[in-house]
């Protein structure tokens, strides 16, 4: 409870907190605020009319419309949907996959340590947004193989902060005494070293959410995501840079085809780095008393 | 210290080898069939005429992984990376074209994220909590969070479309052609260091008024990232006991933060450079798509999208090999920096 006052004192924290809290609102709300034409099918945008020229918000459509009809309120409230799903799939399986490669080698010590940091070295010494690309366009379109490239490459730094924390709480006192007590060895790693060294995970996997957003709706615009008139973002700016230049003597003429997404995104992605930096402030000391 | 460096160089090419073999198998996840298309101009009207099975058998691509991966090999000793179906032209002589300019590209936006971040970081902690601070708390967060291709049209709509200041592209049609001339030599392939050698004042501004935006939407995360680094690293090393020392000994504030605080600051600055750079690489690929700047990052996303493998194996090797040569000097600037770290 402490940890959460001073997470809200923090000016800070609570902007992120507030952005985390609304997007996570209209996800839920989503069927409410927007409901999908199709029920089966909510992820496809609705569209309204089949206009080639982008419409201005209207009261039928709020935020205007794409060309092609398709309702950018609509898009941006199901495109949280999209954004959580990529967010917490990707890192909770990344920081599941890291925590027990990078805490289990450390925690073994010798030539299990060492292939583990060989592999994320291999990993690390290539640009992550080229290879998830090369994956992705080898598995073919769509939203799922983008999830999929990002988990394959995405543990490495996981691996890197677990290991470190774990080398240096597996010669702490308690280790030695539940070893002295005749404790298993997965026990020990189970009950007394992973809940000790997993708490900069929490702070890293809190600012990655994010990240992964970013990186996802990067890949969308590069035209290797999600198909066009599919609720995501990224996608949705993509889809609007034919509109990007106005028309002649009007450059900002199609404004609301790409502001709408843009807000979305970084609105979404500051969320969860600023709750993530809090976080780090709140739970590690040495950074505490520099902030106070 | 050379034992260490014999000793790194010698793993880079067992780094390299296991590196395209990866990618390689990648490509194996595809049919033989597709891979062949991708040399075919026009598949849908040639699929009646076109002797897919030959050509398969006498370009070896049904043979096992690694007799394929040999062959590649092979030809990457001879100097030839194979032939690039998206660029029209050998692979080796693709990246000759496009490396330069992506370098070009990475230097300028390197210099302003490192001097950028440093500099404002460490007003920024010496200025702990006055306004400077508290905004670059707010600004970099926002840096940090902005997607770079986002970031990038946004500066293409203001600074293209409505103030027409820079032009996207690499040179303007009136520099190309001079570029192109004889009498102006292409030693590096950089415009920009290419101009200043051939001592044309007027190329060297028209470059660097193409490279402006490109470089500033590739580094205002990069910026926020050292920023943030450099200011928190520095506010720890303010609290040090030798820090204090300095003060009581009476040194001027500047010389105490510059010589004292600020160098052992910057260690976690430069270890994060080595990824840094890696960031780079990933970033050039979403800057130079925004800007149709015709840089390696461009090539490789044209290169995937038509399943061009000969191409993104060669580039993904060049990177590599870039990736590493970067890592291992930032090993050796630590040495410099740091006199307590000794490599071996």
């Amino acid at each position: 409870m402490k940890a959460v006052s001073r997470l809200v004192r923090n000016p800070l924290g609570l902007v992120g907190l507030v952005l985390v809290s609304f997007w996570v609102i209209v996800a839920v709300i989503a069927p409410v605020i927007a409901p999908p034409q199709n029920p089966r099918d909510p992820y496809a945008i609705a569209r309204i009319g089949f206009s080639s020229i982008p419409k201005p918000p209207s009261e039928q459509a709020v935020f205007g419309t794409t060309s092609g009809g398709y309702d950018i309120f609509y898009g941006i409230v199901w495109g949280s949907r999209t954004a959580f799903l990529v967010g917490l799939v990707v890192v909770s399986c990344t920081g599941l996959i890291g925590v027990v490669l990078g805490g289990l080698g450390a925690f073994k010590g010798g030539w299990a340590d060492e292939v583990v940091m060989r592999i994320t070295d291999l990993f690390m010494s290539f640009p992550f947004l080229i290879a998830v690309i090369v994956m992705s366009i080898v598995l073919g379109k769509g939203l799922d193989k983008i999830i999929l490239a990002l988990i394959v490459f995405g543990w490495r730094r996981y691996a890197r902060v677990m290991r470190s924390e774990v080398l240096s709480v597996k010669e702490r006192d308690y280790v030695s005494a539940a070893e002295s007590l005749g404790a298993g060895r997965l026990r020990i790693f189970f009950r007394h070293v992973l809940p000790n060294s997993v708490f900069p995970v929490f702070v890293l996997a809190t600012i990655d959410i994010g990240m992964m957003v970013r990186i996802a709706a990067a890949l969308s615009f590069l035209g290797v995501g999600a198909e066009p008139g599919y609720a995501d973002w990224g996608q949705m700016i993509s889809f609007s840079r034919q509109w990007l230049m106005g028309i002649v003597g009007s450059p900002f003429h199609y404004w609301y085809t790409y502001t709408y997404p843009a807000i979305a995104i970084l609105t979404f992605v500051l969320g969860w780095t600023l709750l993530g930096d809090a976080l780090r402030d709140v739970l590690d000391p040495k950074m505490r008393t520099l902030t106070k | 210290m050379v034992r260490y460096a014999i000793k790194r160089l010698l793993l880079i090419p067992v780094l390299l080898l296991v590196l395209s073999a990866l990618i390689f198998s990648l490509v194996m996840f595809l049919s033989p069939y597709e891979r062949l298309s991708v040399f075919i101009p026009n598949p849908d009207a040639a699929v009646a005429g076109v002797p897919f099975d030959e050509l398969i058998e006498r370009y070896g691509l049904d043979e096992p992984f690694y007799v394929q991966y040999y062959d590649w090999l092979r030809g990457v000793f001879h100097g030839n990376l194979g032939w690039s179906a998206s660029a029209r032209m050998p692979v080796s002589q693709a990246l000759s074209r496009y490396f330069p300019a992506t370098l070009e590209l990475m230097l300028l936006s390197a210099l302003l994220t490192f001097a950028g971040g440093i500099f404002l970081g460490t007003y920024a902690a010496t200025h702990h909590d006055g306004l400077a601070d508290q905004l670059a708390r707010v600004g970099t967060s926002v840096g940090v969070s902005f997607p770079e291709f986002a970031f990038g049209l946004a500066a293409l709509v203001i600074f293209y479309a409505w103030l027409g200041w820079f032009p996207p592209g690499r040179l303007s049609p009136w520099a190309k052609e001079v570029v192109h001339i004889s009498e102006f030599n292409r030693y590096t392939g950089m415009n920009t260091l290419d101009a200043v050698l051939n001592g044309r004042l007027d190329i060297l501004a028209d470059s660097v008024r193409h490279l402006f935006l490109p470089a500033l939407t590739y580094s205002i995360g990069l910026l926020s990232a050292v920023l943030r680094l450099m200011r928190s690293s520095l506010l720890e090393t303010l609290g040090k006991d030798y820090v204090t020392t300095a003060r009581a000994k009476g040194l001027r504030e500047r010389v105490v933060i510059h010589k004292h605080a600020r160098r052992n600051a910057l260690l976690p600055v430069i270890t994060l450079a080595g990824s840094i750079v890696a960031r780079m690489l990933g970033g050039a690929v979403v800057v130079e798509v925004v800007f149709n700047y015709p840089g390696m990052g461009r090539f490789i996303v044209v290169a995937a999208q038509g399943l061009d493998f000969a191409a993104i194996l060669g580039t993904s090797l060049l990177i590599g090999v870039f990736i590493i040569v970067v890592n291992l000097g930032i090993d050796f600037l630590y040495t410099i920096l740091d006199p307590t770290v000794t490599l071996g």
